[in-house]
């Protein structure tokens, strides 16, 4: 494992920028567990202030100090793109590889349901479930409607995959090895797929913190959270950019542009180096 | 004399296409055949691309069902839709070899893995010594051993190589009956005798049977006690191997003969084949005929 | 022979081409071929032997005039004397290329779908590949097209057909037709028949001979099976870990190899009607990023001495046009089982 990192550091340019953005951002988020102050709290501090030595981020027109503030919005909204995604992932990766190798009628049920999944529209969903839940919905009841609509894409992408793999003969072969069904996905199946599992991962929490960025803006969530979403709620409600709390809005922006291309060249690059083609040649085949 | 498997009138056909112009392919035509239990033998099933040659071996494998007839291994029906452990019982004592030895390993996992997880669920262990001590014997009856295999991937290997562990890894359950579909079309002309031998040796030394399933006329003749053609899903011709090849009856064996790419007088470019044998073999197929049995033993499908 | 009349069309001197790759500090170096020379004249067909990954497939991509990156020409030349003046391919612009593929220097490959797209139809495909190097255009080029498909026995009619509808043998005769449409004076046939049945290669080896003589055409036939060389080619090169271990007429290669390679190789053939053990070669042809020290062939060599170990043997011509790479060549027998009785005594 480490010796993994240090390879893909030494010899590979876009994992080590995006290590290193994503790096400031998660010790940024991190930071939220050492806050001096209650991040969900108002005017503990002058309101209004821009950026300087006593506060780094400045203030915002509710009297909190944005570095702190900001700390914990990227830890919230970055644990909540991650959840979304680990459990959208898992669906996908199920849904896909059974379908794909088992066929027949396990793939057309599955794939019906899948089919509905993609039809139904999901923001008018989510706010329903704001509606009825009210201040209830916390941010892991929206990871999991989130996740529950996140896979049906991936899952199909999966699927392609794994009917390929059906008719390779290794496939037989450990069928007639004695392996499991069980054993054949998740060891012979699976590597094949995590360059898709990689690059959709991204994408899904780039999905699932857009989302929550739109959902929160409109007032759709429980907006004393705080995360990116919030954050932005609350600048606009304030008129930051007329007031001139313009810091307000394009600190938390940098940072998520941070965010977003960290991600996106670590998806890039481990996808590159996990794929089966590149792990044969880095084998020597 | 008891049989070990025993076709029986099977017929395969398959739907192809959707909702409108669906039409049905006869991959096989009411094939029967019989394997003695006591005589060990390499039963070879001739046959171009169509002509049923796989598909008849899936049925045999109880990957296929087939669509009339029945297939009988030990007494036993082959059935698709067998238990899970009617399948492990049966896979236990009818294995496969495939045809590309770089396919049927996992490039990304150890070749051992394979072994490893036949010995477990067939000799019903979990003993590492032991599942050990099975891997190692089988790897012998092939010329490897267990020392040269661990921890090697499928591309540290040769094609031979690989061929004799996917082999071996068929020996592991003992069992009475090998499947091998093209076994040497994939590894490479210096190493290819290699294995051929090596089938040979296993019906001699080992007393194992092996369908044995190819396009080529010259290995079959070389390592087949028995053989069948097939012609677009019919047998045309079966019976003794050097019988049947030596001087073949039916107009498409003697189509396939004379196909053979002969050696003898290399350099001086004889390619032409006679355009009358050619019309002569196509013009039956799709006659359904009947298989009629020679003085000399063998059977001949004949018209008319 | 009148072989020996014709002047020579392509020249390989010395011609080394390695893949040099670097993966996450793996850094690898292949020496694919590794220094072959070698002749192939006007009009002749000359079959390359050699087993996977031993270097064939590389070469015959530099002869192709296809060298890509990790494969790249590390040493040598490699020559066309085509009628429009020469061309040295490992030098010659992308444009001096173009100029010369498929009116010049043409290919039929292994799968006829690797050069037949499937989505459209056989006549687009032609209109694609010759229309520019014929210079003929509309019902002139159409005419030129359907002359040349009933040379090779095909209908007017596969020009509007899809690829899928064809048979494979039909497809396959297509791309030999694609390759020999403009009349080339150089076609490279990379496994042609591989994929095809007994009876179909049959058809599709006498074509390409046919046509072949037609037109006059040089012909590099690469296979492995050594069946196919004995009826196709004048002159056969045997490939063994990135270099050409031995060549000659075919005749003389079948019933006198002088390479115990070689010898192994018709040796292991079976025959219908006969039955006698076919020896079988023990080991595996060499890691090409690791090759052995002296003769390549030593770790698997019946008749290696310790001069075979330390020694890289050269070609040494040891009867007319019969080269071979080995120490001890006067010791080569034909094997027990020699594709001919006669080639014993001879």
């Amino acid at each position: 494992m480490f010796a993994v990192f240090r390879d893909l550091i030494r010899y590979n340019l876009e994992f080590t920028i995006g290590l290193v953005l994503v790096g400031i951002v998660a010790i940024f988020a991190a930071l939220s567990f050492f806050s001096p102050v209650d991040p969900t709290l108002i005017y503990m501090a002058i309101p209004d202030q821009p950026p300087s030595a006593q506060y780094w981020f400045g203030t915002n027109s509710r009297g909190q100090d944005l570095f702190w503030h900001l700390s914990a919005a990227f830890r919230n909204s970055l644990m909540f793109g991650i959840t979304v995604a680990v459990l959208s992932r898992i669906i996908s990766i199920t849904v896909g590889l059974a379908a794909g190798y088992l066929g027949g009628w396990v793939d057309r049920i599955l794939m019906f349901i899948n089919d509905i999944f993609v039809a139904v529209p999901i923001f008018p969903i989510l706010v329903l479930f704001y509606f009825v839940l009210r201040n209830n919905m916390d941010s892991f009841t929206m990871a999991l409607i989130l996740a529950c609509f996140g896979w049906p894409f991936d899952a199909r992408l999966i699927r392609s995959v794994a009917l390929g793999l059906k008719h390779r003969e290794f496939t037989r072969h450990a069928v007639f090895a004695g392996m499991s069904t069980r054993k054949v996905l998740l060891e012979e199946h699976l590597p094949y797929v995590m360059p898709i599992v990689f690059s959709t991962f991204m994408n899904n929490m780039l999905w699932s913190i857009g989302m929550e960025v739109t959902l929160a803006v409109l007032g759709f969530t429980n907006i004393n959270n705080p995360t990116i979403g919030t954050v932005l709620y609350w600048a606009n409600s304030h008129s930051a950019m007329v007031v001139g709390t313009w810091w307000w809005i394009v600190i938390p922006v940098i940072l998520i542009v941070i965010t977003f291309l960290g991600l996106f060249l670590l998806a890039v690059s481990m996808n590159e180096y996990i794929d089966p083609r590149s792990r044969l040649r880095r084998m020597g085949a | 004399m008891t049989t070990l498997l025993d076709v029986r009138n099977v017929s395969k056909s398959f739907t192809m296409g959707g909702i409108f112009g669906r039409k049905t392919v006869n991959a096989v035509m009411d094939a029967s055949f019989s394997l003695s239990a006591e005589k060990p033998e390499i039963f070879t099933i001739i046959g171009e691309s169509g002509s049923g040659k796989t598909t008849l071996a899936r049925m045999i494998l109880g990957l296929e069902d087939p669509s009339e007839g029945e297939i009988l291994f030990q007494g036993q029906k082959v059935s698709r839709h067998a238990s899970k452990a009617e399948r492990l019982a049966f896979m236990s004592k009818v294995q496969p070899v495939f045809q590309n030895p770089f396919e049927a390993f996992n490039p990304l996992k150890k070749i051992e893995r394979y072994l490893e997880s036949t010995a477990r669920q067939f000799l019903h262990t979990k003993d590492r010594a032991a599942i050990d001590r099975a891997m190692d014997e089988a790897l012998q009856k092939v010329g490897l051993s267990l020392k040269e295999v661990r921890g090697r991937f499928p591309h540290e290997m040769s094609g031979g190589q690989l061929q004799r562990c996917a082999i071996a890894r068929a020996l592991i359950p003992n069992p009475p009956l090998l499947i091998t579909d093209e076994p040497v079309s994939m590894v490479d002309a210096s190493l290819r005798m290699s294995i051929v031998n090596l089938l040979k040796s296993l019906r001699d030394d080992l007393k194992v049977s092996v369908i044995y399933i190819t396009h080529d006329l010259a290995t079959a003749y070389y390592i087949s006690n028995r053989l069948i053609i097939m012609q677009r899903g019919r047998i045309v011709e079966m019976g003794d191997a050097r019988t049947v090849l030596d001087n073949p009856q039916h107009p498409y064996s003697q189509l396939l003969k004379a196909s053979v790419l002969s050696t003898d007088d290399a350099g001086a470019g004889k390619l032409a084949t006679d355009p009358d044998m050619v019309k002569a073999a196509n013009g039956l197929v799709g006659q359904a005929g009947k298989l009629v049995v020679r003085p000399d033993g063998r059977e001949v499908r004949v018209y008319g | 022979m009148t072989r020996d009349s014709k002047p020579d069309l392509l020249k390989v001197e010395g011609l080394k081409a390695y893949y040099q790759m670097n993966y996450y500090g793996v850094e690898r170096e292949v020496r694919a071929v590794d220094g072959i020379s070698m002749n192939i004249k006007r009009g002749e067909v000359y079959g390359i032997a050699g087993e996977s990954s031993s270097g064939k497939t590389s070469f015959i991509k530099v002869l192709a005039a296809a060298i890509r990156p990790p494969l790249r020409v590390v040493e040598g030349t490699v020559k066309y004397e085509f009628k429009n003046g020469p061309i040295e391919v490992t030098t010659a612009s992308p444009a001096q290329i173009e100029e010369v593929r498929w009116k010049h220097l043409s290919y039929i490959m292994q799968g006829s779908m690797s050069v037949l797209n499937p989505v459209r139809r056989i006549g687009k495909t032609f209109k694609d590949f010759a229309q520019r190097p014929l210079g003929l255009t509309g019902a002139a080029f159409e005419d030129r097209v359907i002359k040349h498909l009933a040379r090779l026995k095909l209908p007017p009619e596969v020009l509007r057909a899809y690829p899928h509808e064809l048979s494979g043998g039909m497809r396959q005769r297509v791309t030999i037709g694609l390759a020999t449409v403009c009349h080339p004076e150089f076609i490279i046939a990379d496994e042609p028949t591989t994929a095809l049945d007994v009876v179909v290669q049959k058809e599709v080896l006498s074509l390409i001979r046919d046509i072949q003589k037609e037109m006059d055409s040089s012909v590099v036939f690469v296979t492995h099976d050594m069946s196919v060389h004995a009826n196709i080619a004048d002159r056969v090169g045997i490939i063994y870990a990135g270099r050409l271990v031995e060549e000659g007429p075919t005749k003389q290669m079948f019933f006198t190899p002088k390479h115990p390679y070689t010898a192994h190789l018709v040796a292991s053939l079976p025959r219908i009607g006969d039955t006698t053990q076919r020896p079988a070669l023990e080991g595996r042809p060499p890691n090409l990023a690791d090759p052995p020290q002296g003769c390549r062939f030593h770790p698997r060599c019946p008749l290696a001495v310790d001069k075979c170990r330390q020694e890289v043997p050269p070609l040494e011509t040891v009867a007319q046009d019969h080269r071979t790479a080995c120490w001890r060549w006067q010791d080569v027998k034909p094997l027990v089982g020699s594709a001919h009785p006669a080639g014993v005594m001879a």
